[in-house]
């Protein structure tokens, strides 16, 4: 999400970081923190009061005479951080025996519509009942687009002809449909207008006082630069706003608009919107995007995401297998199917700690990308036999010819993904008794066997025959010397 | 109003902030020290042009006038000259504010294509109308494709504009391919004898990569069916947009070639400053600018237009 200021972040925490800690280093790597946040399109003003507070505080005696002072500097940033974009609360309070009335505003394409769809098949899951109004009568089809959208969620849209129509009467009128209906929640979607713009801002304020919507947010386009904080501002002041939802974020914008917004206005953001399918909105979390900045990986998203979209049953079955010592090709391949619900590989590894690199040097090389290599493999598997999957053992050349031909892979390939497997069902074994928590801190020890150069500390690994067991090797070749002799002393007494 | 006074008005909040500002800066008789400096560095980062121009250009006048005495003048010179010659480039684009279709390049024979593509709500749909518009005031023939099969009601946004305009669209349901829109468009431009056909694309992400691709394939579709289309290849660029703007640029070009650039949404407080690096980093030339939701909002972009607009006769 915010891999780029988190990678400029990590090369000036990293400059600053090496050797002896000084106020003027200090003062130095601020500076490229200072920059890097800029960059990344955060408010001139907001940066620099964020590098003067971090400055201050690390340039205390306490963090120069702290044992560690990379990692006190690097929570102090996070911390900040945190500060910065928090705290927030997104929950949508409704209205007990009552109509509850949210109203979306912002520029024009920051994603109002989309948005609206999004909140209400939200909304409708959690249970509730709600209703979209088009009060959007100024651009053309935007109305159409909403009617899309509702029918796309199953949520009924209000909808008026825009010649004979105002804004104010769409929403009033949305509002007694509503009640009518039986709806608990009304979602008033708005015309995207220029906050310099008075006649519209004043339309705004008019149907803000006529349905004293109980909660007003605005939609604010990720990728906005410096202007990010004075549009917020000019909505802020007339209508009060609840709160903001930051949209897509999907890009590889790096979202400074994030970090200033809610300095300047005080307003908390609430959602952030991922992508244009109306299942892609997630609440905000200060903290998650914090790790992130400072490239320490987003843990509990993922663990959040494994939780709502893995078989519970299918999983627990793949660990008894494993911990019985039976997993075969066919699970792996079932657990391959799991994995894949989850996402792409490489969005999987940004979310790991640390693998966040890892992910954008895969980007770099074209030959490198896991999903792709998970395809071969699927492949492969799918061209052995129910009996070769169970008894990966029974392959031989013969056959392994075949199920490379059957997949348009190389015999090697198929080598090497049987050899990876036998690997990989150790570890299984070791990791099916862990806990999912455990299991992700067992994923953190694996990053540091990543780390390049980490390999060569370890010992040679013998590709046929496996790690190499001393004593069994050095007891095998005694009994061998040994039957030689014997063979010998039985030859010549012959 | 005259051609640039429009131009000028919306970028007058720019104005009225770097002219206040500079002007209590370079109070003539006034050093100009590293405090005023870095007053002077904020006022250039709120445009939007970018830390590494805006640095380059504070040091620029820091290695000129650092230190001494200034007159504001002197500052203006520096700044304005500096900047023009960022956007004019090397002579490869036209703006001749007469002939309003001076920056678009024309086919040497049968109708002249113009692709135009962008991130998700920058007003591509809008301005394409704005541009249809433009085209038939100057007596072209113009066909629109709706090659947005993907947003919701994009296709009826279009048809509307098409309706308003009374020039002729080719649609197709929603979901179908794009590029089959677009080499229909091309079919029927070429038909009909049209000069001009504008090709829509679904708003889209640069980061996704499978999009990107598609887009690709537009771009190389088109060109199957006109050799040497799209003679144009516009991005459309939100004014607000941030730092962000280098990529969209960087990712667009290698899907699409793009050609030039059309600068919406200027009638806000925004800048649009990040053209300035753009042009700087990848030489892509801004070509028009949009300046609201009407039909008419639009001109032909003016480098000296936009930096004198920005910074004032001051």
């Amino acid at each position: 999400m915010l891999e780029g200021l988190t990678k400029s972040l990590t090369e000036s925490l990293g400059s600053l970081f090496r050797g002896k800690l000084t106020e003027s280093n200090i003062r130095e790597g601020m500076q490229k923190v200072r920059q890097s946040l800029l960059e990344a399109d955060v408010n001139y003003d907001v940066a620099r009061d964020f590098c003067a507070k971090v400055t201050e505080e690390a340039v205390g005696e306490r963090v120069i005479k702290s044992l560690n002072p990379t990692e006190q500097i690097i929570s102090i940033v996070f911390q900040e951080l945190i500060n910065l974009m928090g705290p927030v609360d997104h929950s949508i309070e409704m209205r007990r025996g009552e109509l509850t009335v949210l109203m979306m505003c912002g520029l024009q394409g920051s994603g109002k519509t989309t948005t609206c769809g999004k909140l209400a098949r939200m909304l409708k899951e959690q249970g509730a009942k709600p209703m979209l109004v088009a009060a959007d009568l100024q651009r053309p089809a935007a109305i159409e687009q909403l009617r899309v959208i509702g029918e796309q969620v199953g949520v009924p849209v209000y909808s008026e002809d825009p010649a004979n129509s105002s804004p104010v009467k769409v929403c009033q009128n949305g509002r007694k449909a509503a009640e009518k209906q039986g709806c608990n929640i009304l979602i008033l979607d708005t015309a995207g207008r220029l906050h310099v713009d008075d006649a519209l801002m004043k339309e705004l304020i008019e149907i803000d006082n006529k349905l004293m919507p109980h909660q007003a947010f605005l939609v604010c386009d990720a990728m906005t630069g410096q202007d990010a904080v004075k549009s917020a501002k000019a909505f802020n002041d007339a209508l009060e706003l609840d709160g903001v939802i930051l949209t897509k974020l999907d890009g590889d914008t790096r979202g400074g608009a994030a970090l200033s917004v809610k300095a300047v206005t005080g307003v908390p953001i609430k959602f952030i919107g991922l992508g244009e399918q109306l299942d892609k909105i997630q609440p905000f979390h200060p903290d998650r995007m914090a790790q992130r900045i400072l490239g320490q990986g987003d843990v509990a998203t993922l663990l959040e995401m494994a939780q709502d979209k893995l078989d519970a049953q299918e999983i627990e079955r793949q660990q008894e297998r494993m911990l019985q010592g039976k997993f075969s090709l066919d699970d792996f391949l079932a657990s391959m199917q799991q994995m894949k619900k989850l996402g792409s590989m490489k969005s999987l590894l940004k979310m790991i700690p640390g693998m966040g690199q890892v992910a954008a040097a895969l980007d770099q090389f074209d030959g490198m990308d896991p999903d792709k290599d998970l395809k071969r493999v699927e492949a492969m598997i799918r061209s052995m036999t129910l009996d070769e999957r169970r008894n990966p053992d029974k392959i031989d050349r013969s056959r392994r010819n075949r199920i490379a031909s059957g997949s348009g892979t190389d015999p090697v390939e198929v080598n090497e993904l049987l050899k990876q497997f036998k690997t990989m069902a150790g570890m299984m074994k070791q990791m099916a008794g862990l806990s999912m928590v455990d299991k992700m801190r067992a994923m953190g020890d694996l990053q540091s066997m990543m780390r390049p150069g980490a390999a060569m500390g370890m010992e040679k690994q013998r590709s046929v025959r496996g790690p190499v067991k001393r004593d069994e090797i050095r007891d095998q070749k005694k009994k061998e010397r040994k039957q030689a002799k014997d063979a010998r002393k039985r030859n010549k007494k012959r | 109003m005259g051609l640039f006074d429009k131009l000028k008005a919306a970028v007058q909040k720019t104005r009225d902030i770097l002219r206040t500002d500079v002007r209590d800066l370079f109070k003539s008789g006034v050093i100009l020290d590293e405090v005023k400096l870095e007053e002077f560095h904020r006022g250039l980062i709120h445009t939007d042009m970018g830390v590494v121009a805006a640095t380059a250009l504070v040091d620029e006048i820091r290695a000129k006038c650092g230190g001494r005495t200034v007159q504001p003048s002197e500052i203006w010179d520096t700044v304005r000259a500096k900047l023009k010659e960022i956007l004019k480039g090397k002579g490869d684009a036209v703006w001749d504010a007469n002939r309003p279709l001076s920056p678009l390049k024309q086919a040497e024979s049968g109708p002249t294509v113009i692709l135009v593509c962008g991130v998700n709500g920058v007003g591509k749909t809008t301005s394409i109308a704005k541009l249809a518009n433009f085209l038939q005031k100057n007596g072209k023939k113009v066909v629109l494709a709706a090659g947005d099969t993907f947003r919701a009601a994009a296709v009826e946004q279009l048809t509307m504009w098409a309706q308003r305009l009374g020039c002729e669209i080719v649609t197709k349901a929603s979901g179908s391919d794009p590029a089959a829109v677009a080499f229909e468009g091309c079919d029927k431009a070429a038909q009909l004898g049209a000069d001009y056909v504008i090709i829509d694309t679904a708003g889209r992400l640069q980061t996704a990569t499978n999009l990107m691709q598609e887009l690709g394939k537009v771009h190389r579709v088109i060109g199957k069916r006109l050799p040497g289309a799209p003679h144009e290849s516009l991005l459309v660029l939100d004014a607000t947009t941030g730092q962000n703007g280098v990529n969209q640029a960087t990712k667009f070009s290698e899907a699409a070639g793009c050609t030039g650039i059309i600068l919406a949404k200027l009638d806000g407080t925004a800048k649009g400053g990040v053209v300035i690096a753009i042009r700087q980093l990848m030489g892509i030339p801004v070509k028009y600018v949009g300046l609201g939701e009407g039909i008419d909002d639009m001109q032909v972009f003016s480098p000296d237009g936009f930096v004198d607009a920005l910074f004032g006769d001051a």
